[in-house]
């Protein structure tokens, strides 16, 4: 017994060692050749600040493509979902409660374009990403409010869709945060 | 086929053509075969047993594995105690994080230990750096390689001999870690950091936002612990959000990598018992058992999450990606849908949507994975619970066909079968009892003292639940039920960080990890020394379909009896109040 808990001891040091300092140092190290230096990937700005490519911000203005809804208030140092369950009354007036801002900010769109992944909340709360019929149906509005054309918006989303890994697996997808870069951009 | 489908399906092909391979390698190493990655492990090994003064070639009998493995383990949950409850003032602290309260880092600590991964802190606040790495991610090599070990030492037991030695745990478990968790996980982790996850000491980043907001971003050493966390079957969440973050798990790709690794090893690990005891036809039944039930479950959860959310058809909107709600876009409805089964089949518990808000048949299948726990299951341990499962159906189906029941040349009698029977029905004993405990403190809102306080301050036990009505009851029901199957998910509505659900939790988490080592370890031991018996004429035969449908039948039976009440409280009463 005395024998199994000096050998336990040492083996739990070694493998503190080797796990943590040694593997850890090696992912590091490896991290530091990638992009970014394992800091995750960021799109620098104008004024030579930068913004997380990966991480949904508030995009509340009427100028501005929305990102969906976020339980924790794009908290990305809290990150977390509503767990809501399906029919919970309380969720479900949440969603109402969107839908209703939603038509209320886009008159000129019909509620059974609405996708529900623009009035439902992310799991992490700072999903990066809509839909494209979640970009589709913000068109509109933001054409009118920014005096451009519809088509013009329109062909700035189009660019914007990120296709399916490899073109055949998995979803289709637009970063809102890309979008609205380039939106400003657009003259 | 559109393409969330075929990514889905792709996902499940890539990890068999994977896991065959691997399974060969998994055998070639616990036999002490020579293979090619000796020129490199071979000196890391020796050093380990030399610091560690182990004998590596001197074996054990099944009762000082256990030993071993119950001193080692008590080390490390002593050790991990330590670091979560002065975390504050130890290294490595960039975000000046508290350290966390005695009840929650005993949770904590047990459920790293016990490979089970249950989080009530959420790791952006909750956890150092030093905490995540020297810690938690310390425990996910460890825990996982404690796993493969048990049933390396079962896989030993049933060789075609007479003998009471097992190996050597030790051997077992530092060549788990080494030559097979570590050389995966490097790999793992470059593709990670490669693709945007990150993997800095630096601590919170501050950016202003495109409308002006100041935001505070949690990163850290981020893709060393994802590369465990999945293939370790750990599942704890370098996030709060665990792998839903997109920092965690930034694209489809990423997603498609974790979604291998923690399915690779439980995979593996059945071929790796048919190339070790030379019965691959055992080892494609076993397999093939478990993928039925697998795709009993995930097949109607995807549909059921495809079709979205009634409630919401309702108000009149569309769901072209199904229930968005706590799902994010880059996974959509279909690998979210499979991963929520596959990670409840497995003990993993990651999560990458939040299971709360699934719809209920969702939720149903995913409690159903762990109360079964053993279609794939955790590294190492989804094996010794199938092997259970698989001594009663052997028992049962010795008596029916009137045969002495006979497991690979060895007599089961009396005493492997009580062993059996008593892991079998520890499961729903922990999770029924502890249960009805909470619900009716619940339902009565009893007033629970220090053991619990909501967040207004109040002490009324009904406080703890997120969600009225069947759903909250499906909410304490997933809690114990991924505390004993050591999946580590949850319905993470419930406010289960404090001292009530803290501890009750981690006294599941304990029995229902080392009891279900221990017993098939000992069924192991004993069978390994009785005498083998060539197979012949009069041998029940357990490389057969018919013997596949019929674990298949025992453990439905089993589950189905103990469960089906409190599942026709829960999801299936949510179901059918929808319409």
């Amino acid at each position: 017994m005395k024998k199994e808990l000096l050998s336990s001891l040492l083996l739990t040091l070694v493998c503190i060692i080797f796990f943590c300092v040694v593997y850890t140092g090696i992912v590091y190290i490896i991290a530091l050749i990638g992009p970014n230096k394992g800091e995750g990937e960021k799109i620098a700005t104008k004024n030579g600040k930068y913004y997380y490519a990966n991480l949904a911000q508030s995009f509340s203005a009427d100028k501005y493509f929305w990102s969906r809804p976020s339980a924790v208030g794009y908290n990305a140092a809290g990150s977390g979902g509503s767990n809501k369950g399906p029919n919970n009354p309380d969720y479900l007036a949440d969603v109402q409660k969107r839908i209703d801002s939603f038509m209320a900010h886009n008159p000129d769109v019909k509620k059974s374009d609405v996708p529900s992944d623009l009035i439902t909340a992310s799991g992490s709360g700072l999903d990066p990403d809509i839909s494209i019929q979640g970009a589709i149906v913000q068109i509109p509005r933001i054409a009118k409010i920014r005096g451009l054309s519809q088509e013009a918006v329109k062909e700035l989303v189009s660019k914007h869709i990120d296709k399916p890994l490899l073109g055949f697996l998995g979803p289709e997808k637009v970063n809102v945060l890309k979008l609205n870069i380039d939106l400003d951009n657009l003259k | 086929m559109n393409a969330e489908l075929l990514g889905v399906i792709v996902m499940f092909v890539a990890t068999l053509l994977l896991s065959v391979p691997l399974g060969r390698y998994i055998a070639k190493v616990y036999a002490g075969d020579r293979i090619w990655t000796d020129v490199i492990f071979n000196p890391v090994e020796k050093l380990f047993f030399k610091l560690s003064r182990i004998n590596p070639t001197k074996e054990m009998t099944w009762k000082q594995s256990l030993t071993a493995m119950l001193t080692i383990n008590m080390i490390w949950l002593l050790w991990a105690m330590f670091c979560l409850t002065n975390q504050s003032w130890l290294p490595w602290n960039p975000d000046h994080n508290p350290s966390q309260t005695p009840d929650q880092a005993f949770n904590t600590a047990v459920s790293f230990v016990v490979n089970c991964n249950l989080q009530d802190y959420s790791g952006e606040t909750g956890a150092t750096y030093f905490s995540q790495v020297f810690a938690l991610m310390f425990l996910q090599f460890a825990s996982a390689g404690t796993g493969m070990a048990a049933a390396a030492a079962v896989f030993n037991g049933l060789k075609e001999r007479t003998t009471d030695k097992l190996g050597n745990f030790y051997n077992y478990f530092i060549k788990s870690c080494i030559r097979i968790l570590l050389p995966i996980c490097i790999l793992i982790a470059t593709i990670h950091a490669f693709n945007g996850t990150p993997m800095t000491l630096k601590g919170m980043d501050t950016i202003t936002t495109m409308q002006g907001d100041t935001v505070h971003v949690s990163t850290g050493p981020v893709a060393a612990f994802v590369a465990i966390k999945h293939l370790g079957t750990n599942g704890g969440g370098y996030y709060g959000a665990n792998s839903a973050h997109p920092l965690e798990n930034p694209n489809y790709f990423t997603n498609m990598v974790q979604m291998i690794a923690q399915i690779l090893i439980p995979f593996a690990m059945v071929f790796a018992m048919g190339f070790y005891l030379r019965r691959k036809k055992l080892a494609w039944v076993i397999w093939t058992v478990m993928t039925i039930g697998f795709l009993l479950l995930v097949i109607p959860t995807v549909i059921s999450e495809v079709n979205g959310n009634p409630q919401i058809a309702k108000m009149g909107v569309m769901q072209p990606n199904g229930n968005m709600e706590g799902k994010e876009v880059r996974f959509s409805s279909y690998a979210t849908a499979f991963w929520s089964i596959a990670t409840t089949v497995i003990s993993t518990g990651s999560v990458n949507g939040m299971h709360d808000s699934f719809m209920p048949i969702s939720g149903m299948n995913m409690l159903l994975g762990m109360m079964v726990n053993s279609f794939y299951g955790g590294v190492g341990v989804g094996f010794l619970n199938f092997f259970v499962y698989l001594i009663i159906a052997v028992f049962i189906g010795g008596l029916m066909v009137g045969r002495t029941p006979e497991f690979l040349g060895k007599k089961v009698e009396a005493k492997e079968m009580k062993i059996a029977s008593i892991v079998a029905l520890l499961h729903p004993f922990l999770i029924l009892v502890f249960t009805a405990l909470a619900c009716y403190f619940a339902s009565h809102n009893t007033n629970m003292g220090w053991w619990f306080t909501d967040a207004s301050g109040k002490h009324g036990a009904s406080g703890w639940l997120n969600n009225p009505s069947y759903h909250g009851f499906s909410e304490m029901l997933y809690q114990y039920t991924s505390c004993s199957a050591n999946n580590g998910s949850g319905f993470e509505g419930l406010a289960d960080n404090n001292p009530f659900w803290n501890i009750t939790a981690a006294i599941v988490l304990l029995f229902s990890r080392f009891l279900p080592i221990i017993g098939p370890v000992a069924i192991a031991g004993i069978l390994a020394q009785k005498k083998f018996i060539p197979e012949s004429g009069g041998t029940l035969k357990t490389d057969t379909g018919t013997f596949g449908l019929l674990i298949l039948a025992v453990k439905v039976i089993i589950a189905a009896l103990a469960f089906f009440p409190a599942l026709a409280l829960g999801p299936l009463a949510e179901f059918f109040g929808m319409k």
